[in-house]
């Protein structure tokens, strides 16, 4: 075995180790829902710092960007927009959130919009909703992986699968021990590592090229005389879905299951708002990530699949045992959110499909969480060995859509009731049969042409299909209102969110 | 009360990021970057210390 490899090998048995000595961790009583699945809501800004870094900028993400870029040029580049915005909005909207669910209890945003409106409907169509946005996106953390064990030679021969296979039978058993304490601890890991790997590269690859002025003036040249030409700039049709793709993406990233997950571990309310502000770091990070498909570009790598673009980097300017860091950097980088994601999902499970109304959480609801999470991790892996990586890819990038249709009853609802229950399931669904649709005229990609007056429109789908969804929730709330119709129980109160 | 009217400056990264006409140029140049990307890159930082002037303005007295 090569020195990348046993680096490899060695990070990943240690991490498991890791994982599973997570359970003895703050000693809280695991058969607690409150403890399994949120740490006992005690983390405080370090460990929430690592927690919600290691859980938001996947491996998948620092795959996918710089590959994105390697592909189409500046557009690529609207990952740094989104993840500069998502913050402000966090601030605003976790920090109300993280007040009413300590007072109240919730697990999950359903938990909220349960309480809220009253609506077994709606909280049911929230809770599926996370549910089926999670799954393609622990998919894609596999590809992740992937795409470092195809480096070993391992992919050609089928022998990527038994590794895929052992590392996510791993990670399910200690997720399922320890609860979110295990990926809370491995996050230490996983970021020590990806900021280490990422210095070093930005060092070191860009100096080899001659420089950054040499890296974007190769870069370009060579997008331009590509089949399909892009650039390093932006054409002018393109402002109009750069912006949306930012904004969209932004507005989506801290309702997904996982990110509430993270957010809800938070000691005080106080941490929440500190991250805010410290997690941009990350950002900076990821932005001159993406600048590495670039240096890709300029060093005439030439990868079959996108997606090796980074691996490929590394291997080719770092000695092997680097190399093999780099790698468990991206390895360890898929198992942290991958363990926070079927937390997430399991907790909506648990808490919103299965449990019937009641204030009292039983260790009944958690046995249910941790069965969840393991086939929950099961199902994603079957979904990567027979579902080929475009379609994963495809489904990751609808079930974003699909997320952000619980915008208005999850967000708004934090600031007010006007709204009906049925306007805003009637609105969900109207976004959700929106986002298939636009995503099947338009072949599956994240935009969709609109054309209207003679001119033409190319906009993210989740932003339109928002609208759409907003305008009928608005529109039926008005109708229920004047004709009197029963708008369901509050069990807020304007105290709970002080 | 009038603590909040500080959040306003949280619109300011959503008006310097989300209009591309604006940064979608290759000069000036820094470190050999288009302008492009370091003004973006930049803005992580401004949003950064935005939203830590912001943390710290609006903090409740008890702390919490």
């Amino acid at each position: 075995m090569s020195s990348a490899g046993v680096v490899l090998s060695v990070a990943v048995a240690g991490v498991t180790v890791l994982g599973f000595l997570a359970a003895r961790w703050g000693r809280g009583n695991l058969a607690d829902l409150e403890q399994w699945a949120l740490g006992g809501r005690s983390f405080g800004t370090v460990v929430s710092w690592f927690l919600l870094g290691g859980d938001l900028y996947t491996a998948y993400t620092f795959i996918a960007v710089p590959a994105l870029v390697y592909g189409v040029g500046a557009l690529g580049f609207f990952a740094v927009p989104y993840a500069t915005i998502s913050y402000p909005i966090a601030l605003v909207v976790l920090s109300r959130f993280w007040g009413i669910a300590r007072r109240r209890g919730y697990v999950t945003a359903a938990d909220f919009v349960r309480d809220r409106f009253g609506d077994r409907t709606l909280e049911l169509a929230i809770a599926w909703t996370g549910v089926a946005a999670a799954l393609p996106y622990i998919a894609l953390q596999l590809v992740g992986m992937r795409a470092v064990f195809a480096q070993f030679g391992l992919l050609g021969a089928g022998g990527a699968l038994p590794a895929l296979t052992i590392a996510f039978v791993l990670l399910a058993a200690y997720t399922y021990t320890s609860g979110l304490r295990a990926p809370a601890l491995i996050a230490f890991v996983k970021d020590t590592l990806i900021y280490a790997t990422v210095i070093a590269a930005l060092v070191v690859i860009p100096s080899r090229l001659g420089g950054w002025a040499h890296v974007f003036a190769t870069s370009a040249a060579r997008l331009a005389s590509r089949p399909h030409p892009s650039s390093i700039y932006l054409a002018p049709s393109q402002y109009f879905t750069y912006a949306t793709m930012a904004f969209g993406s932004a507005l989506s990233l801290f309702i997904y299951p996982h990110s509430i997950t993270s957010v809800l571990a938070a000691r005080s309310r106080e941490v929440i708002r500190r991250n805010a502000a410290l997690l941009p770091i990350y950002s900076l990070l990821l932005g001159l990530l993406a600048l590495l498909g670039y240096c890709a570009l300029s060093a005439g790598i030439a990868p079959k699949d996108a997606s090796s673009v980074v691996p490929l980097l590394f291997a080719r300017y770092f000695p092997s045992w680097f190399t093999g860091l780099a790698d468990a950097a991206i390895v360890i980088g898929a198992l942290v959110p991958a363990a926070i994601m079927c937390i997430g999902a399991a907790n909506l499970f648990a808490s919103n499909v299965f449990r019937e109304f009641s204030a009292q959480r039983s260790s009944v609801e958690t046995a249910t969480a941790k069965i969840v999470t393991i086939a929950i991790a099961a199902f994603a892996l079957l979904f990567i060995f027979f579902v080929p990586v475009p379609y994963a890819i495809d489904f990751q990038l609808l079930g974003g859509a699909l997320m952000l249709q619980i915008f208005p009853a999850f967000v708004f609802g934090l600031w007010t009731r006007w709204f009906h229950p049925k306007a805003l399931l009637a609105g969900w669904a109207s976004g959700l049969i929106v986002s298939c649709g636009m995503a099947y005229e338009s072949g599956f990609t994240s935009n969709f042409t609109l054309h209207a007056f003679g001119a033409s429109l190319t906009g993210f789908i989740a932003l339109y299909s928002l609208a759409v969804n907003l305008l009928i929730s608005i529109a039926l709330t008005l109708v229920l209102r004047i004709s009197g119709a029963n708008a369901g129980v509050d069990r807020t109160s304007a105290a709970d969110f002080a | 009360m009038h603590r909040r009217g500080w959040y306003l400056l949280l619109l300011l990264p959503f008006v310097g990021t989300l209009l591309p006409p604006l940064y979608n140029h290759a000069r000036p140049t820094l470190f050999g970057m288009p302008f492009f990307y370091w003004y973006q890159l930049g803005w992580v930082l401004v949003t950064a210390a935005l939203l830590g002037a912001v943390v710290v303005l609006t903090r409740d007295r008890n702390g919490v």
